[in-house]
């Protein structure tokens, strides 16, 4: 048996730590062609949300300054890309429950990796889903008006949403640990984040006290900040906010999943 | 001055909560050797390991692998050892080349090497066939042969095989035998945890018996049967009324207080007046009208060690009525 010779080469940490989460990474990306099942229900839920608020819900709300099929939309995205976060949650924590992840931090790579590669890899997948809601939206008769630049940021704006929101979800698993508990967990905390928001109706409908949190929490000036892209509308003060709402998200929660992934084990 | 052992714990304490896992373990195991520790379910073994590869911190203790501290120098540690756990840890939703692969990069190997060193082992465990589908459909056997080939994937001089052959058929518990021996003799440090007295009888150099997180005895596999004592007389009789009468007559018979193995309908002692006592054994069971269904006299085995030693069986044999002796019959 030839003992590797290569086994510690005086590489720059960051880059073995890139290299570590990119082979993670493609780990992660060959599950979802393997595992059908996760993309099919990840693009059934908001299909659905679609339909019934389009169809059922949509004639009884009134919204301003667009017709309720292009209101609608900015929301059902943010949605599907919030939501992502609990499937981060999921396979991570079923990672955890396996004994692989005994195995990663049992070898000699970056500690950083196993997360980065997770949450890297569903952002291509959250960005896979939002690509199917936009051809749905067409479907059903959504005409955005944004130009390639518009386009652009929206892009911008929900791969920053998915990936901090991925971090949220890591670091959920890691102390829920249990897939089943992260699953619930994400209901009790996606549930009023994406609901209690602009996503299908307008705040200035809602009881004053709820208005307060729907108006100032992040996933609103998000949608905000999608929805005015999208129409061609202005976005104001909302679009900086949201986004540094997402780095502050970010902030907070990767070193908080990697100090607690460091310590996995006790 | 001997060689620093490869494997090293003093006094390694981990508490869960109120539960106390280790309670002042020391173990060592020196460069080439297989040291089997042996306990039964819940004794500390995962706990040890996890402490050795440096997936959990001891609350107190040192240990040391390949020279390195566990707790100071944990990645020196990690580039050199290799941790088949308890659970085959393989993702499913990759092919057997794709995992060793994947190991390989993450172990530092250039891409054609790790590509390479994955065909090579698959190859060398028979999973050559199986290489290209999905670890998901892949038996326990050749999961577990996988796992343990990701673990060598770097060609650790350490490794460490928690229970490897746990939940195994013995077919393939044969095939996994044969395979650590092999690495054995290519010079690799093994620490073994495992339930099995067989196995560790059959691959360990030293062994080392854990109970409620310390080690109640160690030492060759011969060596923990002589504390036993030499021969044991072992006597089968047919009814579970008998089990009383003949462990009455083997007392008197034997050098020390018998174990009875209810389950298998078994008393055995330990036993040195050789076969003309034996005849006399059975003129007393024949005058006392308990019928013998089979008598020898044998070796003791490692189950007979662990149920001295302990007070309770290792597997799945369940302890006879008189506990109180059992630690009497020897001194550890
Ligand atoms: N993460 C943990 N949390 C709480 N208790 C644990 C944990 N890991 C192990 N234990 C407890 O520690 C003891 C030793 O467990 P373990 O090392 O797994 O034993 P073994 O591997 O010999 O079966 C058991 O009582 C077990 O329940
Ligand atoms: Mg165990």
């Amino acid at each position: 048996m030839s003992a590797p010779a290569a086994a510690l080469r005086p590489w720059g940490r960051l880059r073995w730590a890139m290299t570590d989460a990119l082979v993670l990474t493609k780990r992660s990306l060959l599950h979802i062609p393997r595992i059908p099942e996760l993309l099919v229900f990840a693009t059934i839920q908001p299909v659905m949300f679609v339909l019934l608020f389009r169809y059922v819900f949509g004639g009884a709300i009134n919204v301003q300054g667009a017709s309720y099929v292009n209101f609608l939309m900015a929301g059902v995205f943010v949605q599907t890309v919030t939501f992502g976060a609990m499937t981060t949650g999921i396979g991570l924590s079923t990672d955890l429950s396996t004994g692989l992840v005994d195995r990663f931090r049992s070898l000699p790579m970056a500690r950083s990796a196993v997360l980065l590669g997770r949450t890297l890899a569903d952002l291509a997948r959250n960005s896979l889903v939002v690509l199917i809601m936009v051809l749905v939206g067409l479907g059903v008769g959504f005409r955005p008006e944004a130009g390639v630049l518009e386009w652009l940021a929206t892009a911008g704006m929900l791969l920053l949403l998915s990936f901090s929101f991925s971090w949220i979800g890591a670091t959920i698993a890691l102390f829920v640990r249990n897939p089943e508990a992260v699953q619930s967990a994400g209901f009790i905390w996606l549930f009023p984040l994406t609901f209690a928001s602009s996503a299908f109706v307008q705040t200035a409908s809602m009881p004053g006290w709820l208005q307060a949190f729907a108006d100032h929490q992040p996933i609103t000036l998000i949608i905000n900040t999608v929805r005015g892209l999208l129409l061609d509308q202005p976005i104001g003060s909302d679009g900086p906010v949201a986004a540094l709402s997402c780095a502050a998200i970010l902030l907070v929660f990767a070193p908080l999943a990697v100090a607690r992934f460091r310590n996995a084990g006790s | 001055m001997a060689e620093r052992p490869m494997i090293a714990a003093e006094g390694l304490v981990k508490r869960f909560g109120a539960t106390v896992a280790l309670d002042g373990l020391d173990l060592a195991a020196e460069r080439g050797t297989v040291l089997g520790v042996l306990g039964p379910n819940g004794a500390g073994k995962t706990t040890a390991v996890r402490i050795l590869c440096t997936l959990l911190e001891a609350d107190s203790g040192h240990a040391e692998v390949a020279g390195y501290d566990v707790r100071t120098q944990p990645d020196q540690v990690r580039a050199r050892i290799g941790l088949t756990g308890q659970y085959a840890a393989v993702d499913e939703y990759l092919t057997g080349r794709e995992n060793l692969e994947m190991i390989g990069r993450l172990s530092r190997l250039p891409a054609r090497q790790a590509r390479a060193r994955a065909l090579e082992l698959l190859d060398r465990f028979d999973l050559g066939d199986a290489g290209g589908r999905l670890a998901k459909g892949y038996s326990g056997g050749m999961r577990r042969r996988l796992d343990l080939a990701a673990s060598l994937v770097a060609a650790p001089p350490v490794l460490f095989l928690d229970e490897p052959t746990t939940g195994l058929d013995p077919r393939s518990r044969f095939t996994m035998w044969d395979l650590i021996a092999e690495l054995v003799s290519g010079g690799t440090t093994i620490l073994l945890t495992t339930q099995y007295l067989e196995e560790a009888d059959r691959l360990a150099d030293l062994i080392a018996v854990v109970d409620h997180g310390r080690v109640i005895a160690s030492g060759t596999s011969s060596e923990l049967k002589d504390r036993v004592g030499g021969e044991r007389l072992e006597v089968a009789v047919p009814g579970a009324d008998d089990l009383a009468a003949a462990a009455r007559l083997l007392a008197r018979a034997g050098d020390s207080e018998p174990l009875v193995d209810r389950d298998g309908g078994r008393v055995s002692v330990p036993f040195t007046a050789g076969t003309r006592g034996l005849a006399q054994v059975v003129r007393e069971f024949d005058a006392a009208g308990v019928a013998i269904d089979d008598l020898s006299l044998r070796r003791p085995t490692l189950d007979d060690v662990f149920l001295a030693l302990t007070g309770h069986a290792a597997e799945d044999t369940v302890p006879s009525d008189t506990p109180d002796h059992r630690g009497e019959e020897v001194s550890v």
